[in-house]
């Protein structure tokens, strides 16, 4: 049997960037995101994929960066909330959510914001049942959810507005 | 227009709160987010077992282990610590007997994470297991082991009684005597951070600990005690907290142990629980037992009430004796109660220690309280929100138990829920399987009295401005997410008449922040807000004067407003705030001013007399809608409609959110969350493990299962607190849980006395009223418990001075008094 590297290079795509990166084989995109790219946006409740507040962007798609091995993400395009304002403009979700209370303590913030993302990235045209059902995998325990669905539809109607 | 009468700028428009966009871009920098050079970590090593003592530690294989620079036990911990001066009865490490599954042992500091949890497995520890007290009625039968070795007897650690007034002779007059008993299951917290904690030795030879901490200030006296070093040699930092909800309140274990290996080793040292060690850490709700005996007249006026409570308080003090008065001190303060008798008891049991959770102790009485007055509605024959409307207490009036009630908004409460819900039409005139409940709840707007006595402010805030015109504002208070910096942004802001994006918040810094006692009670706003405030007007005072003499009017008709200041009767005559603040540092000198709140004496004088004042009392009104399906007993909340009396909204966008979001964690409270635990097989040692140490397992409401919710904020201002403002971070809690119970009433005809209501106790009940028998779920008894001889106050109605009748000739004979 071949000897387990001791590290392991790859490069991944980080918000549209290029990053070579080094890490232990053993060691969740969560941690390689937080602790050797110092990408600390994307946050962590359980580490056991039951929370949410990990979900980062995997080639568009919403993951738990908990259950995803870092070995798994070789050339993958992976985006995390720091990558969501263009400078120093907000995403519209980013401003909806400040403004609406979407954000209480924020520590569910930034993956409910790339959960939300993902969801209006294929299509701002959605109800309140819709965005419910998106965002049912990350849990909040400061707002009772209602002002972040307030938030999501508003951030969608500006998006769709954008799109005309 | 006056300078005084001036409309808000601020106050009571919904704004982006200050520290939004820092959490939108995930620039807020949490305790685990936090990375110094030459940083260890730390892991520590917990019980397996629920009750044993520590016969051994070797710890020298760990020590050896490659990557480790440190061990840790509990010889190193010889102090113990404690929330409360009477309940000092942890160690950071267990010396010699471990009290749950999950009591701290042993640490290791090593390179990372992956070495220290290695270390953790070579650490051998040899346990003499003890037998095991696993509920408050188990407690009093064993009084044998002792949990610990202090409190008033056995297993039992807080024991007390009070009477206000001749209760029994009150009941024996009564129409009706109405007694139930009511349980409330433990729940956890679940914030979603998981406490983190980092130690450093700092250039000049201080320890920095920068920590989720709800209260930086009682955690730094706790360190220097345990540490034994001079408070003025350490410095805490209140790292903005991933939610609180009363969990980060207790100096913890693991904050004591980064700090001791910081101060051993000269390197940051870092630690963040698991989220398996924060259910550990625990210190949430209370499970209570409860007994109501409620007298009332035929036309539905409470007489009195005589509360008994039994609370499971787990392994430790924590804040239990505070946690005890609350199942009972704040009952009198919602509706007129001639008189009162309230028995509580705290016991130890082998679980991880309950303390404060959002309500802190008063959601358990509440539930009971409204439960029964559903009951008592119907028995005689009257709508629930009429009974409640027709006995809600009096502005400014005195309970039986002497606190002073202030501000009440409860009625408009009441009124506001009633119509909105349709209540009217449709309460009790729903088809079978749909219902609505009402329940009513009032908490406090800041404890009355520090957690250690002292003569000192609860809050002080200091202020500086300079001509850059910057304002930067310090203060002791921690944000958890209930939005305290934007509070205290707002207060200087509407004062000095500047956008909120002008005041730079620096707070929960003993460093250098001037001392507030925390975020707990629902304080912040009122004690933190006042201190505001007065540092505020002076400031604006010294300003008014040098402006005043610029523009040539007297400085009481000096306006502050839209970033201006100006003279009252010519707008036009003024001047940029910046230029009066060049004008006022030019006058007077650096511009600073400091600001200090203490609350009012309470007036009450028996000894326990502390607990329950508050400067202001918050009120709500809740009515839920329920859809119960009785083939499965599932229960579904369609729509929740609140009222609450906050006296003023700051920002009604936040006081909105603080609203649904205690009104979502009560409604996981009523349907699903529970901290239950469970004895293994004797096989496997017999001990008590959590059921459910994971958040798949401790349910919780997600976004599908959270109904829509109608908040009306109810303002009437109240003259204790700035700009009126009461609490809003824990009042609308406390009337979900009751009133889902009564709206599952209203819908299939079954009591549910206990809480979580889940969808197998319905059915039981169901099954029960469809055999005819009694459709009730909940305890049938209550323990016989030796509470001591009741502390005898006379109520203010009937002669007293709100001080101890000492001797039993001074209690007024019954005939006297009799009905």
């Amino acid at each position: 049997m071949a000897a387990i590297p001791e590290r392991v290079h790859l490069t991944y795509l980080v918000n549209g960037e290029e990053v070579p990166v080094s890490f232990a084989p053993y060691k969740t995109l969560l941690e390689v995101l937080r602790e050797d790219l110092n990408l600390t946006g994307t946050k962590h409740g359980c580490e056991l994929g039951e929370c949410g507040a990990c979900a980062v962007l995997i080639d568009g798609e919403p993951k738990l960066s908990c259950l995803t091995l870092a070995l798994e993400c070789g050339g993958r395009s992976i985006q995390t909330v720091e990558g969501l304002a263009q400078g120093t403009t907000l995403h519209p979700l980013q401003a909806a959510f400040a403004d609406h209370g979407g954000s209480q303590c924020g520590y569910c913030t930034p993956g409910m914001l790339m959960t939300a993302k993902a969801l209006l990235d294929g299509n701002p045209n959605v109800s309140r049942e819709q965005i419910k059902q998106a965002i049912s995998g990350n849990l909040c325990r400061c707002t009772g959810y209602q002002q972040i669905v307030d938030a999501i539809e508003s951030a969608a109607a500006e998006m769709r507005g954008a799109r005309k | 227009m006056s300078a005084q009468e001036k409309r808000f700028d601020v106050v009571g428009k919904n704004r982006r709160r200050v520290d939004g966009r820092a959490k939108a871009t995930g620039q807020t920098q949490f305790a685990d987010d936090l990375v110094l050079p030459r940083m260890l970590h730390c892991k520590m090593l917990r019980s397996p077992h629920p009750h044993a003592v520590i016969e051994e530690i070797l710890t020298a294989k760990a020590a050896k282990h490659p990557g480790v620079h440190l061990v840790l036990t509990g010889k190193d911990f010889p102090v113990p610590f404690g929330i409360m001066p009477v309940s000092l009865d942890e160690h950071a490490l267990a010396p010699e007997r471990v009290r749950y599954v999950g009591d701290p042992i042993a640490a290791v500091v090593a390179k990372d994470e992956q070495t220290a949890a290695e270390a953790l497995e070579l650490i051998e520890v040899k346990f003499r297991v003890l037998p095991t007290i696993s509920s408050p009625q188990e407690a009093l039968q064993n009084p044998e082991p002792r949990i610990h070795d202090y409190g008033e007897q056995g297993n039992i650690h807080r024991n007390q009684s009070y009477e206000f007034g001749d209760v029994e002779e009150a009941l024996a007059a009564s129409d009706h005597v109405f007694e139930d008993t009511f349980f409330f299951e433990g729940n956890t917290h679940l914030a979603m951070e998981q406490q983190a904690s980092l130690a450093a030795v700092e250039g000049d030879g201080k320890l920095l600990l920068t920590t989720s901490t709800q209260n930086p200030h009682y955690l730094h006296r706790q360190l220097s005690r345990v540490l034994q070093m001079p408070a003025a040699h350490i410095r805490v930092i209140a790292a903005p907290n991933g939610g609180g909800f009363g969990g980060k309140c207790d100096p913890a274990n693991h904050e004591m142990v980064v700090a001791k290996a910081a101060l051993v080793l000269g390197r940051p040292v870092k630690i963040c629980l698991t989220r398996e060690e924060v259910f550990y850490q625990h210190r949430g709700r209370h499970p209570v037992l409860m007994k109501f005996r409620t007298g009332v007249t035929k036309d539905g006026k409470l007489t009195a009430m005589h509360l008994q409570t039994l609370l499971d308080g787990g392994g430790y003090g924590s804040h239990g004796p505070a946690s005890t008065f609350y199942t009972g001190v704040l009952t009198p303060v919602t509706y007129e109660l001639p008189r009162f008798k309230f028995e509580a008891c705290r016991t130890f049991t082998n679980k991880p220690p309950c303390g404060p959770k959002r309500g802190h102790g008063t959601p358990q009485p509440r539930f009971g309280q409204e439960v029964q007055l559903d009951k008592i509605a119907e028995k005689l024959k009257l709508d629930p929100a009429e009974l409640r409307l027709n006995m809600v207490t009096k502005r400014d009036s005195l309970t039986a138990s002497w606190l002073r009630i202030g501000s009440t908004g409860l009625a408009e409460c009441i009124r506001q829920v009633v119509a909105r819900s349709d209540w009217k039409s449709r309460y009790d005139k729903l088809p079978f399987g749909r219902g609505l409940g009402l329940a009513c709840s009032a908490y406090m707007c800041g404890a009355g009295v520090s957690i250690y006595w002292n003569k000192m402010p609860h809050s002080a805030v200091q202020l500086l401005l300079d001509r850059s015109g910057q304002v930067t504002v310090f203060c002791g208070a921690t944000e958890l997410g209930q939005g305290s910096d934007d509070v205290l942004a707002t207060i200087v802001a509407e004062v000095l008449g500047i956008d909120t994006g002008l005041v730079r918040c620096v707070t929960g810094d003993t460093g250098i922040t001037p001392i507030d006692l925390g975020s707990y009670s629902s304080r912040v706003t009122i004690m933190m807000g006042n201190a505001a405030l007065q540092a505020a007007e002076r400031v604006r005072e010294t300003m008014a004067e040098a402006a005043s003499e610029s523009l040539g009017i007297p400085p009481d008709r000096v306006v502050f407003s839209q970033g201006r200041v100006f003279a009252a009767e010519d707008p036009g005559k003024g001047m940029s705030f910046v230029e009066a603040i060049a004008l006022a540092e030019a006058k007077s000198g650096t511009l600073s001013t400091v600001g200090s709140y203490s609350p009012p004496k309470a007036p009450g004088k028996y000894k326990g007399a502390g607990v329950g004042p508050s400067p202001a009392y918050s009120f709500s009104a809740c009515v839920v809608e329920t859809e119960v399906d009785p083939r499965t007993g599932w229960i579904t909340v369609p729509k929740i409609w609140i009222a609450h009396d906050i006296g003023r909204a700051l920002n009604p966008v936040l006081a909105r959110g603080q609203v649904i979001g205690g009104i979502y964690m009560g409604l996981g409270e009523a349907l699903m969350e529970e901290q239950v635990f469970r004895r293994l097989p004797p096989k496997l040692s017999g001990a008590l493990v959590h059921r459910m140490p994971s958040m798949l397992e401790y349910k919780s409401l997600t976004s599908l299962d959270m109904p829509e919710v109608d908040v009306a904020l109810i303002e009437d201002p109240d003259p204790n607190c700035p700009f009126g403002a009461k609490e809003v971070g824990q009042g609308p809690l406390l009337p979900v849980m009751p009133a889902v119970a009564n709206a599952i009433y209203d819908a299939v005809g079954v009591r549910i006395d206990e809480v979580p209501i889940t969808p197998d106790k319905v059915l039981r009940a169901l099954e029960l009223k469809n055999a005819g028998k009694n459709p009730r779920i909940g305890p049938e008894q209550f323990p016989s418990v030796p509470y001591p001889k009741p502390i005898f106050v006379l109520p203010p109605g009937e002669g007293g001075d709100g001080g101890e009748l000492k001797s039993p000739e001074d209690k007024p004979e019954r005939k006297k008094v009799a009905a």
